[in-house]
């Protein structure tokens, strides 16, 4: 069952557009039935999700951003300071689109995992990827987006 | 929305899609998201943890602005399928130019249809997307 229960809000629209820069007037229409919602909005449900890891936790003592230290992450003996979270990056989203998201849908998400796979890199050492595929429905079960997100965890930084 | 009339294979569309990139939009777009890893928005995490020079952008920040580019190109609502693939980092003061290419246009239960091949470059011609997409055509 899915966690995620996404109100789809005209004010997170908004802010959302706002912030990957696109000034389209559909993102910041008035009434609710003439907005739009950008292409990658839906990747916005991660607010949605009780769990979600890359969120600090109210009243949590373990997130593993800086704060005294440059982790703030309780070390568990390994002494890696949370260093193992931070290697895991994005390497390719997808989405399939069946229906428009409308001001005041509620989306739910299933989330599949899908194959995984390594590969070398001159660049980052070994590759371990690894996809997942969500199904995005509406509060009437119809299927709006389906996204499939592969991510990398590389041995090391990429070098630049 | 395209029309297949005035549209052929190998036609070209591209846009600067973000000109010297804030940190300050890339926190935006945490805030937005809702991802908040601090490889974006925290310098001393991303350098003495994780090994980075410093923050870069979300990978979906940039297909966020690539996808800009798209919807300006195909029309609102028009998107049946939009993917990347991350190529490279995208960083702080980097200025991105996001092109698509028309590579078929086809018919498919009774809808005609454009595919389309997308590429985001930054300012040293370094592609940081590549992608593709299919949009609806009248």
């Amino acid at each position: 069952m899915s966690k995620i229960k996404m109100p789809v809000e005209k004010s997170h629209i908004m802010m959302f557009a706002r912030s990957i820069g696109d000034a389209n007037p559909k993102y910041y229409e008035e009434k609710d039935e003439n907005v739009i919602a950008p292409p990658t909005f839906i990747q916005s449900s991660a607010q949605f999700d009780p769990d979600y890891f890359l969120r600090p936790k109210i009243g949590g003592d373990n997130w593993f951003g800086s704060g005294k230290e440059a982790s703030g992450m309780k070390s568990s003996g390994s002494g890696s300071g949370g260093g193992g979270a931070a290697m895991g990056l994005h390497a390719e989203q997808h989405y399939e689109y069946h229906q428009p998201l409308k001001v005041g849908d509620v989306i739910s998400a299933e989330v599949k995992p899908g194959k995984s796979w390594e590969k070398e890199s001159k660049r980052a050492g070994k590759l371990k990827f690894s996809e997942s595929v969500t199904e995005y429905r509406n509060q009437d079960g119809e299927l709006i987006i389906t996204a499939t997100s592969v991510g990398v965890v590389t041995e090391k930084p990429v070098e630049n | 929305m395209l029309k297949k009339n005035e549209i052929k294979i190998g036609d070209t569309y591209s846009e600067k899609i973000v000109e010297d990139l804030k940190r300050t939009q890339i926190v935006q777009y945490a805030g937005a998201s809702g991802d908040y890893n601090p490889l974006h928005s925290d310098d001393k995490f991303t350098k003495e943890i994780a090994g980075y020079p410093g923050v870069f952008a979300h990978g979906m920040l940039s297909m966020g602005m690539t996808g800009k580019m798209l919807t300006n190109f195909v029309g609102d609502g028009t998107l049946k399928k939009y993917g990347v693939r991350f190529t490279n980092q995208v960083w702080p003061g980097d200025s991105l130019e996001s092109t698509a290419t028309i590579v078929d246009i086809k018919e498919e239960d009774g809808e005609i249809l454009a595919e389309i091949a997308i590429e985001t470059k930054n300012q040293d011609g370094a592609t940081v997307i590549t992608g593709s997409a299919v949009a609806k055509v009248s």
